[in-house]
C-alpha cells in the first residue's frame, strides 16, 4: 500500500468519525447554547434511539422505519426528560442543573440495564450497509454504513441550517441562545422553544446513536457514554453553544482522533484519549470560546 | 472556671465510643454489619475531601475521583510485600523493588503524592469556574484513568491489580475520619474558611475585599486531593485487588450523590449525606436481589436501586438543592457553647 493510499483511505475514516461525533455534539450545543445546561444525559438519549431500533426491528418492522421510530423514540425521550427533570430548576444554579442531567444519566443507564441488561446485543444491520467498496485495488476500503453515516449527517445538518434560518421557530431558538431574557421580552414563547430544542437536539442525537450503532454493530445501555465524551471535546473546541462550532469541532476532532492512531507509534497512540482531553482542558483555559468564537468573555 | 467543661467532656465521650465501635464492633456484629460501618466511614473521608472544594470553595470537581485512583495505585505499589512485587510488577523501576512500606507511611506518602499532584493541575485549573470547571476536572479524571491503564509497567494496565495487604480495619478509617473531620472543621470554621466560602458565594466581590481567589481555590482543592490520596489508600488497602475502572464514574456519581444528598455547605451534612445514601442502597440491593412478600414473588430487577436512588436524587435537587443540612451543622449545641463561653473568657479579660 502506498503512502497516499494510506492517507486517503485514514481520511475517509476521519470524515466518518468526524460526522458522527459532529451529530452528537451539534445535538450538546443545540440545548447548551439555549439553556446553557451541559446535558449529560444526551448520551443516553442516543442509546434510547439504538435500542428502540433494535427492539422495532426485531418485532418485525424494516430497518429504515425501525430507524425512524428511533430517531421519534429519542426526540421523545428528549422531551420527557425536559418536562421532568430539567423544568423544575431551569432557574437553579449551573452546578444543580449539571447535577441533575448526571442524575438522569443515572438513571436512563440503569433503566437500560434493568431492561436489557448489561451484555451488548447484535445490532441487525441490513445486509447490504455491510457492503464494502474497494479503490485501487483495496487499498482503500470503505463500507454502505461508512457512507449512510457521512451521507445522512450531511441531509441532516443541511435541514438544521435550513430550519435555524429560515423558521420562525428556528430563528426564536436562536434569539433565546443569544439572550434569552431579551427574546422572552419580544413576546417569544420560551417554554416552546425550549422543548423544540429538546426535540431537535434529541432526534439528532436518535440519529447519531442509530448510526454508532451500525458502526459498533452492537447495543448496550452504557454505549452512550464514550460519544457523550467526545462530544463535549468537539462541542469545546468549536465553541460550546454554537452550531456551526460544533460541526467543526466533531470534525477537527475526528481526524485528530484517526490520525494520532495511524500516524504516531502505538506507545504514543494508546493515550489517544488523554491527549484528547489535554487539548480540551487546553482549550478551556487559552480558548474558552473555541475555535469560532475567540472572544467571548471568561467569567472568574 | 474558663470555658465550658461540657465541651472536652463531649469531645472525649466521642472520641470513646468510636474506640469502642471500632474494637468492639467486629466482635458483635456480623461481618456484613462491620463492613458497612467501615465502608461509611471510609466513603466519609471521600466525601469531606470533596465537599472542601466543591462545597465550601464552589468549584464543584467531577475529576476527585482521580485522585482517589491515584492514591490507591502509589499506595498500593509502595505496600505489596517485596517478594511479591517482582512476580506481580516486574517493570517496576528497580529502587521500588526493594523495599514495602507499612501501612501508615503508604497512606501518607500516597496523600502527599495527591496533593503535588493537586497543585500542578490545580494551578492552571482553578482559573475556571462553573461548569467550565467540571467539564476540565471530568477531563482529568479520564486523563487518569487512560495512564492508569496504559501505564502498565507501574499497574498492571486494565487487568485487576492484586496483592495489597489488606489492612484497612475499623480502628485505622475511624482515627483517619478523626483526623480529617478535625482538620476540614479547623480550617472551614477559621478567616480562611470564611474566605474560601466568600470566593464561593460571589467571586467578584471576594476579590474586590482583597482575597486571592485563586489561591483560596487551589488550597481547598489540594487538601481536599491530600485526604482524596488518603481515602483512596485506604481504599486499596480494603479491596486488596481493583482495577482503573473501579475509580471512574461510577464511583464519582456514588460520592457525588452522598455529597449533594446531605448538603455540601455542611461537614456533618457530608456525613448525613453518607449514611442515608449507605443504608438507602443497602436496603434498596437486598430489595433488589428480588423476594417473596404474601405469597407474590417479586424478581431480581437490577439496576432497580439505582433507578430509585437516582430519582430521589433529582427531587433533592428539584426540592431541597441545598440537601438535606444545607449549611448547618449537626452539633448539638457545642457550637453555641463553645462561643459563649469565648465570649465570658474575653468579658473577664477585659
Amino acid at each position: 500500500m502506498s503512502g497516499f493510499e494510506y492517507i486517503v483511505q485514514q481520511i475517509v475514516n476521519a470524515v466518518s468519525l468526524g460526522s458522527l461525533y459532529a451529530l452528537v455534539a451539534v445535538g450538546l450545543s443545540i440545548v447548551f447554547g439555549v439553556l446553557r445546561l451541559t446535558n449529560f444525559a444526551h448520551g443516553d438519549v442516543m442509546m434510547v434511539g439504538a435500542f428502540t431500533t433494535v427492539l422495532l426491528n426485531a418485532l418485525g418492522l424494516p430497518f429504515v422505519p425501525a430507524m425512524a421510530a428511533g430517531v421519534v423514540g429519542a426526540a421523545l425521550a428528549g422531551f420527557l426528560i425536559e418536562r421532568i427533570a430539567y423544568r423544575p430548576v431551569r432557574d437553579a444554579p449551573d452546578v444543580t442543573r449539571l447535577l441533575t442531567s448526571l442524575a438522569v444519566t443515572y438513571i436512563l443507564e440503569n433503566l437500560g440495564i434493568l431492561l436489557f441488561t448489561s451484555s451488548p446485543r447484535n445490532f441487525p444491520l441490513p445486509a447490504i450497509l455491510n457492503e464494502s467498496w474497494q479503490l485501487s485495488g483495496g487499498a482503500i476500503t470503505f463500507t454502505n454504513i461508512n457512507l449512510l453515516t457521512i451521507a445522512l449527517t450531511f441531509v441532516s445538518l443541511l435541514l438544521l441550517g435550513w430550519f435555524i434560518t429560515r423558521t420562525t421557530t428556528g430563528l426564536g431558538m436562536r434569539a433565546a441562545a443569544e439572550d434569552m431574557p431579551a427574546a422572552q421580552l419580544v413576546g417569544l414563547d420560551v417554554n416552546r422553544l425550549i422543548i423544540v430544542a429538546f426535540l431537535v437536539a434529541s432526534a439528532y442525537a436518535g440519529i447519531a446513536g442509530v448510526l454508532w450503532a451500525a458502526q459498533a454493530g452492537v447495543v448496550q445501555p452504557q454505549m452512550g457514554f464514550t460519544p457523550l465524551l467526545k462530544a463535549f471535546v468537539a462541542a469545546i473546541i468549536g465553541g460550546f453553544g454554537s452550531i456551526a462550532g460544533a460541526l467543526l469541532g466533531g470534525y477537527v476532532l475526528g481526524a485528530l482522533e484517526i490520525f494520532i492512531v495511524a500516524f504516531l507509534p502505538s506507545s504514543v497512540s494508546s493515550y489517544r484519549d488523554a491527549i484528547v482531553f489535554s487539548i480540551l482542558i487546553a482549550f478551556l483555559l487559552v480558548r474558552p470560546g473555541g475555535l469560532l468564537k475567540p472572544n467571548r468573555e471568561i467569567k472568574l | 472556671m474558663s470555658g465550658d467543661w461540657r465541651i472536652p467532656l463531649v469531645l472525649l465521650a466521642v472520641c470513646v465510643l468510636a474506640a469502642a465501635v471500632a474494637y468492639g464492633a467486629p466482635h458483635v456484629l456480623s461481618d456484613y454489619f462491620v463492613r458497612i460501618i467501615l465502608l461509611i466511614a471510609l466513603n466519609s473521608i471521600l466525601v469531606l475531601s470533596l465537599s472542601l472544594s466543591n462545597g465550601f470553595t464552589g468549584v464543584f470537581s467531577l475529576g476527585h475521583v482521580g485522585f482517589i485512583g491515584a492514591g490507591a495505585y502509589v499506595s498500593g505499589i509502595l505496600s505489596i510485600p517485596v517478594q511479591q512485587k517482582m512476580a506481580l510488577l516486574p517493570h517496576l523501576p528497580s529502587f521500588l523493588h526493594w523495599f514495602s512500606l507499612p501501612f501508615l507511611p503508604a497512606t501518607v506518602v500516597a496523600g502527599l503524592f495527591t496533593a503535588i499532584l493537586a497543585v500542578i493541575v490545580g494551578y492552571p485549573l482553578m482559573r475556571l469556574s462553573g461548569y467550565f470547571v467540571s467539564v476540565a476536572t471530568m477531563g482529568f479524571l479520564i486523563i487518569v484513568n487512560v495512564v492508569l491503564i496504559n501505564a502498565s509497567d507501574f499497574t498492571r494496565g486494565a487487568r485487576t491489580f492484586t496483592g495489597v495487604p489488606l489492612e484497612t480495619t475499623l480502628p485505622w478509617v475511624f482515627a483517619w475520619l478523626g483526623v480529617t473531620l478535625f482538620v476540614l472543621a479547623r480550617l472551614v470554621y477559621s478567616p480562611f474558611g470564611r474566605s474560601m466560602k466568600a470566593v464561593r458565594d460571589d467571586t467578584i466581590a471576594a476579590s474586590a475585599v482583597g482575597i486571592g481567589v485563586l489561591r483560596a481555590r487551589l488550597i481547598a482543592f489540594v487538601i481536599g486531593a491530600f485526604f482524596s490520596g488518603v481515602g483512596g489508600s485506604l481504599y486499596a488497602h480494603y479491596l486488596g485487588s481493583f482495577s482503573p475502572n473501579t475509580f471512574y464514574f461510577a464511583m464519582m456519581i456514588n460520592l457525588i450523590a452522598m455529597l449533594v444528598l446531605g448538603g455540601m455547605e455542611s461537614l456533618t451534612g457530608a456525613l448525613v449525606g453518607v449514611v442515608c445514601v449507605s443504608i438507602l442502597s443497602e436496603l434498596l440491593r437486598s430489595v433488589e436481589r428480588g423476594f417473596t412478600f404474601a405469597g407474590i414473588t417479586v424478581p431480581a430487577l437490577f439496576g432497580a436501586s439505582q433507578i430509585v436512588l437516582g430519582f430521589v436524587f433529582i427531587l433533592i435537587m428539584i426540592f431541597r438543592p441545598k440537601g438535606i443540612m444545607g449549611d448547618r451543622e449537626l452539633t448539638f449545641g457545642l457550637a453555641a457553647r463553645s462561643a459563649r463561653a469565648r465570649k465570658r473568657r474575653e468579658e473577664q479579660n477585659a
